[in-house]
């Protein structure tokens, strides 16, 4: 099969394009540490959410300075707890799952965006430098008031 | 051979090709009926008429569009190529098969559509568990998927025969890469035939309590990504073989046209998992592994792209052409049947950058059910593919019902490619810059308690009420035109089909070796999958029941 030589130039380039774009993308998730959410995988009976620890004690708290753990439940249509409130600088880990269908988990301003799947616990961190109200919404389909479903973290 | 008048394209086949043709038509006229309600309630709080739902509409759009516009018009074109290049007609056999995947698909779709009417399917296009529909919409998609492997094995038998009666003649450009999209289709489809029959139609009909949820998505997307290539290929049929034709030249390289599809087929299928990187349940090993995967379709893209700027600027230069760009003034301009097209090439360059952007591993972390990604499919299909689709109307009908494209008709192909550029770059742009700042996809009007993030993203999402809008009007333009097809004056269209530059005997065989290629692609979607499925059951996997929240 002939290939012209332009043509192997241009393959040759886009090539290592991939290849540059996979070297990055690899090395800060693999050795950076900056990997998709949920990076271990739990798997709990999505019925008995409330019985189920952590899940049976949702909330917010501080697990060492700057640093707090919330563990929070997905629903049809809201989360709790409703009330999450942090001093700025703090990191926060977000432990989240559902107890009907799936949800979205969205930080708008932030990177934080998962999906929470029932049987499944999700988790990501962020660190709030900035003071302010952050919108948590849902950003998978989960039915009729879908629209409505958020809450909010205050960042004082 | 006949070289005064082109051959009349067989009647009967014509009657099959057009039925598809139309009927994808009408499914795309309903969608965007839909479409235009749908931005209009987001840019403006409207409220819809009837007492329909927001989601609802949602669910009709994508199902008409993603599933049976492109279904109906795809096995349309790709059996009125079939017909012509492979024997000159259809076998009767391959008739009856082509009409009974019509009828199973008319009668599935129907089924479905009728539940999403009825509110008893408001689940969207993915129809993601534990969300349960009225088991009737699932029997529908499942009729509407064994209607189109009827369709496929009429294509296969067709090929085979083609095949049979010319031995060790390379086959007909245009049926290689038909088969390829079929097979495509068949391998794809597989996944979700097995969400739908085994795990859902019976959770749905109540026979079993629950459903292994991970399961369920990735079967689906197992199909759903490689469903967009079978979107993609049969526009790069026309690109490939159709165009060239077009513009007077032939085609560049009939070998390397085959090498991409072969390349595209191994790499459709093996990496589902860049539609669920935000997701729990799946390790980031494999979800790099299935990155690293789709960006190999990289590839055959550039190989495409490479193509096509090689027959044009060879064939502007054949036609005496100068200079680094010259051969760009000789092209067709005017003519509705490359310009649309041609179009479409264009929108595929920053749609196609935005697909590696989406499939970028963690960065997905930022465009995740955000209207980016609605942005982004709709350069993609409603685009490129849409607008060569488009394209092709405007010969296929002529060439099957025995008419001639009037300049008037073209005059107005072309005002509706314009205007659907105009309204997509309103919508489109919108929707990725809107994106980024967060808003999300697949949701109806809100202001999330007035907050003002929420109330930053407004003036965009009139823009794309306003882009929706001007879409709608072009769409409107595109029925007027295919009816005004269906009235052209009689005369007799030659299909376009493109010639080869160099001889046959430089397209090595082995691209023929569809066991090798079919087996090298199961090797492929055996490794990408087995591990992280496996991981999707065990002990811990107690299911879901289902819910209806609508």
């Amino acid at each position: 099969m002939h290939i012209h030589r332009l043509e192997k130039i241009w393959l040759g380039f886009g090539l290592a394009m991939l290849f540059v774009f996979l070297g990055i993308l690899g090395v800060s998730a693999f050795a950076m540490g900056v990997q998709p959410p949920s990076e271990h995988h739990h798997m709990i009976d999505p019925t008995k959410v409330s019985e189920t620890a952590p899940f049976d004690q949702p909330g917010i708290k501080q697990v060492a300075d700057k640093e707090y753990e919330a563990v929070m439940v997905a629903f049809a249509f809201g989360y709790t707890p409703e009330k999450l409130e942090v001093p700025a600088g703090s990191t926060v880990h977000f432990t989240v799952t559902s107890q009907d269908v799936i949800h979205g988990f969205e930080i708008p301003g932030t990177n934080v965006n998962m999906m929470i799947i029932p049987g499944e616990v999700s988790q990501v961190s962020h660190q709030f430098t900035k003071p302010g109200e952050y919108l948590i919404l849902c950003n998978e389909y989960c039915g009729g008031a879908h629209e409505y479903m958020m809450t909010k973290i205050i960042v004082k | 051979m006949d070289t005064t008048q082109p051959k009349a394209f067989d009647r009967k086949d014509g009657a099959l090709v057009m039925a598809h043709i139309l009927f994808a038509f009408f499914a795309l006229l309903l969608g965007g009926i839909a479409g235009l309600l749908q931005s209009v309630v987001r840019g403006g709080n409207v409220t819809l008429p009837g007492g329909i739902g927001y989601y609802q509409l949602l669910t009709a759009h994508g199902v008409l569009m993603a599933l049976v516009f492109t279904t109906y018009f795809i096995i349309g074109f790709l059996y009125s190529g079939a017909s012509l290049t492979l024997g000159g007609h259809l076998l009767p056999r391959v008739k009856r098969l082509g009409w009974a995947g019509y009828g199973l698909m008319t009668v599935g779709g129907l089924l479905a559509l009728a539940m999403i009417l009825l509110n008893k399917a408001s689940v969207l296009y993915t129809f993601y568990a534990p969300l349960k529909a009225s088991p009737y919409f699932y029997i529908g998609m499942a009729l509407v998927v064994i209607g189109s492997w009827l369709s496929g094995f009429g294509l296969f038998y067709q090929y085979r025969y083609w095949k049979k009666t010319n031995q060790g003649k390379l086959s007909p450009l245009f049926g290689f890469m038909a088969v390829c999209t079929m097979l495509l289709w068949q391998i794809a489809t597989i996944g979700v035939a097995i969400e739908v029959v085994v795990q859902l139609i019976p959770w749905s009909f109540g026979w079993t309590e629950r459903i292994n949820i991970m399961l369920s998505r990735t079967l689906f997307w197992y199909f759903g990504h490689p469903l967009v290539y079978f979107w993609l290929l049969p526009a790069y049929m026309c690109w490939y073989v159709i165009i060239p034709k077009l513009i007077g030249g032939k085609i560049y390289s009939d070998a390397l046209a085959r090498l991409s599809f072969i390349l595209l087929l191994l790499f459709s299928v093996p990496v589902g998992f860049h539609h669920q990187l935000m997701e729990p349940g799946i390790s980031p090993l494999w979800k790099y592994i299935q990155v690293a995967l789709t960006f190999m379709v990289v590839v055959p893209s550039l190989m495409t792209a490479f193509s096509l700027f090689a027959t044009f600027e060879t064939n502007g230069r054949a036609k005496g052409a100068t200079g680094l760009f010259g051969w760009l003034k000789v092209l067709p301009w005017k003519d509705v049947r490359f310009f649309a097209p041609f179009v479409g090439m264009l929108a595929f360059i920053p749609a196609g950058a935005g697909g590696i952007i989406n499939a970028s591993n963690q960065m997905n972390e930022v465009v995740h059910n955000t209207l980016w990604v609605t942005g982004h499919f709709h350069l993609t299909v409603a685009t490129s593919v849409a607008l060569t689709f488009f394209g092709i109307t405007y010969w296929l009908i002529p060439v099957i019902t025995g008419r001639v494209l009037t300049p008037r008709v073209n005059k107005l192909g072309l005002l509706q490619t314009i205007i659907w550029c105009i309204g997509m770059f309103f919508m489109s742009g919108s929707m990725h810059v809107v994106g980024l700042l967060g808003s999300p996809r697949r949701t109806a009007y809100t202001t999330y308690g007035d907050h003002p993030d929420a109330i930053l993203w407004m003036p965009y999402h009139v823009a794309m009420a306003i882009g929706g809008t001007i879409l709608f009007i072009g769409l409107l333009l595109m029925i007027y035109n295919v009816i005004a097809l269906m009235r052209c004056p009689k005369g007799v269209t030659e299909y376009p089909i493109g010639e080869a530059m160099e001889a046959e005997e430089s397209t090595p065989r082995y691209l023929e070796r569809w066991g090798v290629w079919i087996g090298l692609t199961v090797v492929l979607i055996l490794f990408a999958y087995t591990i992280p499925v496996m991981d999707m059951f065990g002990p811990m996997q107690t299911g879901s029941p289902g819910y209806k929240t609508w």
